[in-house]
C-alpha cells in the first residue's frame, strides 16, 4: 500500500487502501491519496496503469474491491453525484440528437429546466448553441466539447475528465485546457487522465504518476521523459 | 415523486424522438408481424368459427415475438457511446429511467397492434362475438405485461454476451400465465363462449405485480458491474 499526500488544504477526496480486481486482475493494488480541492490534477502513466479505472471508481462507476473513497466528507459517493461532473473516453452523447437536445437532456436529469443555462453551457465549451446537426455529424474535438458541457452543465464541484484531449487537434486542446484552468481557478477540483500530459504542462497544479495500479509519485512539474 | 415523474418524461420524449428519426424498433416490428401474418394466413385456411378459435394464439404469438424485436433494441441506444454511464452518474432514479422505457416500448408495441390488427381481421374473417371493448383491456394489459417484463429482462441481458438470446430466454418462461390469459381473454371475447372477466383479473394482478417488482428491483439491474 502506497500512501501519497500532497494536500495542503483540507483534502477534498480522501483514496484509502484503493483495490479494483477484475476477475484475477488488479487494476488498481492499494492505492492511498488525498486531494486538495481547487486544484487541477493531471493523472498520467502508460495504458493499463489503472487511470480509467481511479476515475471510474471516484465517479462512483463500479465499487471497489476493497478500501474507501470519501468524497467531500462523505463516503457515500451517491449522494454527492451532484457535485461531481464525469466526462468519459466515449461522448456519452446521444449520436443521433444535436448538441442542445443532448444537453437539455442530460439537465433535466439533475432537475435543470432552464434552457438558456444550456445554451450559456454550450457557450461556455466554444459551441455554437443554434448547431442543429446530430452530435454524430461532430468532429472529433466538437465532441469532446460538448462532451465536456454534458459533464459541467450542472456546475459540480468536482470534474473527473478521460482523455478530454484524445483525437483534439492543438488549438482546440489549447482552448480546453485555457476553459479548466478558469474552472480551477473558479475553485473547482479537477482530474484530468491524460496521454498528452504536455497539453497540461502550465495548467496542472500536480502530475499525479500512476504504473501497474499505483501511485508511483506526484510532482508539481511534468518529468521531462514524458514531454514528447 | 414530481422529481420522477419529470425525468421520466424527459427520458420517454428523448426516447419517442430518437425512434421517430431512426424509425428501427417499428420498422423491425412491423415486418416481423406482416411476415408472421401472412405465413400463418398461406399455412391455415380456417373457417370464420375456426379463425375465432385461434385467433387469439395467433395474435399474440405474432405480438410476442414482434415485441422481442424492440424489446432487444430497447438499451442498444444507450450502450453505444455509452451513454447509459452519463445516466448512472446522475442523481436521476433508476426506476425513472425504467418507466420512461417501459411506456416507450408500451406505446411501440401498441402502435404495431393498432397496425396489425385490421390485417388480422381482414385475413382470418374475425368478428367478436363477445364484448369488443373487452379487446381493448385486454390488449392494453397484455402487452404492459409483455413489456414490463420485456424492459427488465433486455437490461439485466444487457451486459451479456449473447443478449438477444439471453433476453427471449428469461422472458418468455415468465410471461406464460400473461400469456395464457392474453389467449384465453382473447378467444373468450372472440368466441362468447364463456367470459372474459377472469382472465382480465389475472392480467391486472399480473401487472401490478411485476411493475412493481421490476421498479424495486431495477436499480440494482442498473448498476450492476
Amino acid at each position: 500500500m502506497n500512501h501519497v499526500s500532497h494536500a495542503a488544504a483540507t483534502p477534498v477526496i480522501v483514496i484509502n487502501d484503493l483495490v479494483k480486481q477484475f476477475d484475477r486482475f488488479a487494476a488498481l493494488r492499494g492505492v492511498s491519496a488525498d486531494f486538495a480541492a481547487g486544484r487541477l490534477y493531471a493523472i498520467v502513466g502508460e495504458n493499463g496503469a489503472g487511470k480509467t479505472t481511479l476515475l471510474r471508481l471516484l465517479a462512483g462507476l463500479t465499487q471497489p474491491t476493497r478500501g474507501t473513497i470519501s468524497m467531500l466528507g462523505t463516503t457515500d459517493l451517491r449522494s454527492i453525484c451532484r457535485q461531481v461532473g464525469y466526462m468519459a473516453h466515449p461522448s456519452l452523447l446521444y449520436d443521433e440528437m444535436g448538441g442542445m437536445e443532448n444537453l437539455r437532456y442530460f439537465a433535466r436529469l439533475y432537475g435543470i429546466q432552464d434552457d438558456e443555462h444550456c445554451t450559456r453551457t454550450i457557450a461556455t465549451v466554444g459551441l455554437d448553441p443554434t448547431l442543429s446537426r446530430p452530435v454524430g455529424q461532430y468532429s472529433q474535438g466538437m465532441r469532446q466539447r460538448m462532451s465536456l458541457a454534458r459533464a459541467m452543465i450542472h456546475n459540480p464541484e468536482i470534474l473527473l475528465l478521460d482523455e478530454p484531449f484524445s483525437n483534439v487537434d492543438n488549438p482546440s486542446a489549447g482552448q480546453m485546457t485555457h476553459l479548466l484552468t478558469e474552472l480551477r481557478d473558479a475553485g473547482k477540483t479537477i482530474f484530468v487522465v491524460t496521454h498528452q500530459a504536455s497539453q497540461l504542462e502550465h495548467a496542472a497544479d500536480e502530475f499525479v504518476h500512476m504504473e501497474a495500479g499505483l501511485i508511483t509519485r506526484r510532482t508539481r512539474e511534468l518529468m521531462p521523459t514524458e514531454t514528447p | 415523486m414530481s422529481a420522477i415523474t419529470n425525468i421520466a418524461r424527459a427520458s420517454l420524449s428523448k426516447d419517442l424522438r430518437l425512434e421517430w428519426r431512426s424509425k428501427d424498433a417499428i420498422n423491425s416490428m412491423l415486418f416481423f408481424a406482416l411476415l408472421v401474418v401472412v405465413i400463418f394466413s398461406f399455412s391455415f385456411d380456417p373457417t370464420a368459427e375456426e379463425s375465432r378459435r385461434i385467433a387469439g394464439g395467433l395474435v399474440w404469438v405474432a405480438f410476442l415475438f414482434a415485441a422481442v424485436v424492440a424489446l432487444n433494441q430497447t438499451w442498444a441506444r444507450e450502450l453505444r457511446n455509452q451513454v447509459l454511464d452519463a445516466y448512472r452518474v446522475s442523481p436521476a432514479p433508476a426506476n425513472a429511467l425504467f418507466l420512461a422505457k417501459a411506456l416507450g416500448n408500451f406505446i411501440f408495441v401498441m402502435v404495431l397492434e393498432a397496425f396489425m390488427t385490421p390485417l388480422f381481421i381482414v385475413f382470418y374473417n374475425l368478428r367478436a362475438l363477445g364484448p369488443a371493448y373487452q379487446l381493448l383491456i385486454v390488449a392494453g394489459l397484455g402487452t404492459w405485461a409483455l413489456v414490463v417484463n420485456g424492459t427488465f429482462f433486455a437490461a439485466m441481458s444487457l451486459r451479456t454476451r449473447s443478449r438477444e438470446i439471453m433476453m427471449p430466454l428469461l422472458l418468455f418462461p415468465i410471461s406464460i400465465p400473461a400469456l395464457l390469459a392474453m389467449v384465453q381473454g382473447t378467444t373468450a371475447i372472440l368466441t362468447a363462449d364463456f367470459s372474459a372477466k377472469f382472465w382480465i383479473v389475472l392480467l391486472t394482478a399480473y401487472d401490478v405485480v411485476f411493475t412493481t417488482a421490476c421498479l424495486l428491483l431495477f436499480d440494482a439491474v442498473l448498476n450492476a458491474e
